[in-house]
């Protein structure tokens, strides 16, 4: 065991997935001698020189869609797009051609890719430095959608992601990068994808979470404990495909729901994990399944008065909880 | 009807000076490679004159042609090395496929999407073509979205040191989205072993050259990457072959990406459910037939010696029988089943992803008297 950031813990995945194939190449905007904008790929560019790290031009399309080519030409891209705000051009060569490939082909062609990238508020980056983006791709059949929240989920879902033959959006919450620390194990342990988490027992209230919203959650839990309060809390950790079991044994249990995410809350990802938890353990809920979300404007404003009222925090979930408890 | 053009006579070295029998030695080409590349356009010709029979038959829903590139097609095709090098073909590439190695079956199963249909399993739109099996990459509708991908294959080759060369092939019209400016400017910095093709024919379904590219020349285009640009009459195969030969051994050497630009015609609509008619004039499609591929190099090959009474007699029967047997091997294909219908959306079954409501259903295809079908709409087309 060693204690790492999540942005150590990120970069020590990619470094020894690197050592183990040489086919795993890393592809993006200032990922090479800089180490990309956040230094996630610090020290790569040296260690494994200009054709396994590869600076791209300011074309996220280009490196999508190249990952994918690539992919199919026997390499295992790790593209990384600078800020997951700017994913939205190579959301065509994403939904369109990574996502399909396997199944239009009739598994004749697959995308083996990872595609990373940070996302999330709560580090004054307005509207296009702060996006969450996970439901524009949990919706498409055919990509996964990744979201650790631990540095030692980090590095094994990494690993698992890069090793898995279908295409795997993996989205890292900037404001985690230094932020949060924790204890990796060593070796060459692997974290599988579509496995949930229950990072918090309890037996009145589940909340599920992921990414940054997985620390808040478990520090409502704390507040709410005070009031006497027992909450279950489940880290998703993959999106796409979702671990339901856990999910729905862990509702079963406690009877209540409240699903929490950063993004909009109109359409979110949430908002699936809800409608599934309602038809599906409909008989055991003890209360409608509730959902404490970001707030339906267009971006996350600049202003610090402003972002704060933007994003969800500790108290606003333990006000949820509080809330749904009381049902 | 004119052999060559002149400009294009210079690029395939067909000098109408030397003897019938040295038609293509220049190029290395031997008089049974002239009849293979014959027969190849001819071919696809015949299979695609066979879709639209179909279609107005009522058996297949939907034809995409590629009616009028066929020469182009081949002429590229042959100069790179089936089962090594990579091909990322567009809607249009029925000949390009069947040089590449997809066999008439292949291409008439997908008119059919039948469950054996190898480019998709009946999943995919007609046109769609793909063969893991022949490296030619799955084709989708988006346009213009394969040409990163085969940057991507020439990225993979150069790193991975194979010798592969990649190419892709587009028309003029899909040469205008923002992936083929990203994908050639990353090409070109990294010199990567990569051609673009552009069959251009003029027409983006109904919009004019002059109204899609400013400038009215996609490789003038090729400058601002600082790759070569090169401009052939895309009805000339052998000046075709001669260009691509040029850029594949460019590619082979790591000097990187070439655009070549093949002036084709469309002799047929943009696909089954369009009227060209409406937006181009009668003497515009008269006097493009003169730009057929087919014809041309049939008459350069007779000419030349090559394709002999006895040849293409025996070239003719055996498309005929191919054709036949294609088209009666695909009515007779069943149906995908939907308990397929969630297979292969991911690597591996994922409990989550879940069957609707109405489940995997039953097979609603009835392949009964599809032979007898079959029969008939041959016998129409003789």
């Amino acid at each position: 065991m060693a204690l790492k950031t999540f942005i150590e813990a990120i970069r020590d995945g990619l470094r020894e997935e690197m050592t183990r194939d040489e086919n795993v190449i890393i592809l993006g905007e200032d990922v090479g001698k800089k180490g990309g904008v956040f230094l996630v790929t610090d020290g790569l560019w040296d260690e494994f020189g200009d054709d396994r790290v590869i600076d791209t031009p300011l074309t996220e399309s280009q490196i999508i869609g190249t990952s994918i080519g690539a992919a199919i030409g026997g390499l295992r891209p790790v593209a990384e797009i600078q800020f997951a705000d700017f994913i939205h051009p190579a959301f065509n060569q994403l939904v369109s051609e990574a996502a399909r490939l396997r199944y239009r082909s009739n598994n004749g062609y697959s995308a083996p890719m990872v595609v990373r990238a940070p996302y999330g508020g709560g580090v004054h980056g307005a509207l296009y430095h702060s996006q969450s983006v996970e439901a524009f791709y949990t919706h498409v059949p055919g990509l996964k959608v990744v979201i650790p929240s631990t540095p030692s989920d980090a590095k094994g879902l990494l690993r698992s992601c890069i090793r898995d033959d279908d295409p795997v959006l993996f989205f890292e919450h900037k404001k985690m990068y230094r932020s949060v620390r924790g204890n990796v194990p060593d070796g060459e342990y692997t974290v599988p994808l579509g496995k949930a988490q229950v990072t918090h027992p309890g037996t009145q209230v589940t909340v599920i979470a992921y990414g940054l919203m997985a620390h808040y959650a478990l520090e409502a839990a704390d507040r709410v404990a005070d009031d006497g309060i027992s909450v279950e809390v489940v880290d998703l950790r993959t999106l796409r495909p979702l671990d339901k079991e856990t999910v729905l044994d862990s509702v079963r249990k406690t009877g209540k729901c409240l699903v929490v995410y950063e993004d909009n809350r109109f359409g979110g990802y949430g908002a699936e994990v809800a409608a599934i938890v309602a038809e599906e353990a409909f008989d055991y809920l003890d209360g409608p399944v509730t959902r404490i979300a970001g707030p339906d404007v267009p971006g996350v404003p600049y202003n610090h008065v402003l972002e704060d009222w933007f994003m969800v925090n500790p108290e606003k979930i333990a006000d949820g909880i509080r809330k749904l408890a009381a049902y | 009807m004119a052999v060559t053009e002149p400009s294009a006579k210079a690029k395939s070295g067909a000098d109408s000076d030397a003897s019938p029998a040295a038609l293509g030695a220049d190029l290395g080409l031997s008089g049974d490679e002239l009849l293979e590349m014959y027969r190849l356009v001819a071919l696809a010709r015949a299979v695609d004159e066979r879709m639209w029979i179909l279609n107005r038959a009522g058996r297949i829903p939907f034809v995409i042609s590629g009616q009028g590139h066929e020469g182009a097609q081949v002429g590229i095709t042959w100069a790179l090395e089936k089962g090594k090098d990579w091909i990322a073909p567009f809607y249009r590439s029925i000949a390009t496929c069947l040089t590449f190695g997809m066999s008439p079956r292949d291409i008439m199963t997908a008119q059919y999407a039948t469950a054996s249909d190898p480019s998709s399993g009946g999943r995919q739109m007609p046109g769609h073509y793909g063969s893991h099996e022949h490296n030619l990459v799955s084709v989708s509708s988006p346009v213009a979205t394969q040409l990163l991908h085969a940057v991507g294959l020439a990225l993979a080759a150069k790193i991975r040191k194979t010798g592969q060369v990649a190419l892709t092939i587009m028309g003029e019209g899909s040469s205008n989205q923002g992936d083929v400016h990203e994908g050639l400017n990353f090409a070109a910095i990294h010199k990567l072993p990569f051609i673009f093709i552009v069959e251009n024919n003029g027409y983006a379904i109904s919009v004019p050259l002059a109204r899609q590219v400013a400038g009215e020349s996609v490789a003038n285009r090729a400058e601002g990457y600082g790759i070569p640009g090169v401009t052939v009459d895309g009805s000339d195969v052998l000046a075709c072959y001669a260009a691509a030969r040029d850029a594949v051994a460019r590619a082979r050497a790591g000097d990187g990406p070439t655009l070549i630009e093949a002036k084709v015609t469309r002799l047929t609509g943009h696909s089954s459910d369009d009227q060209q008619t409406k937006y181009r004039s009668e003497e515009e499609l008269t006097s493009e037939k003169s730009l057929d591929p087919v014809p041309k190099f049939r008459q350069q090959l007779v000419d030349a010696g090559v394709l002999t009474p006895d040849a293409e007699e025996r070239i003719d029967a055996a498309i005929k029988e191919s054709v036949h047997d294609a088209t009666e091997y695909a009515e007779a294909q069943p149906d995908p089943h939907p308990s397929t219908a969630m297979k292969w959306v991911y690597a591996e079954d994922w409990p989550s992803e879940t069957p609707p409501p109405w489940g995997l259903g039953e097979a609603t295809g009835d392949p009964a008297g599809a032979a007898e079908a079959a029969e008939a709409i041959d016998e129409s087309a003789h």
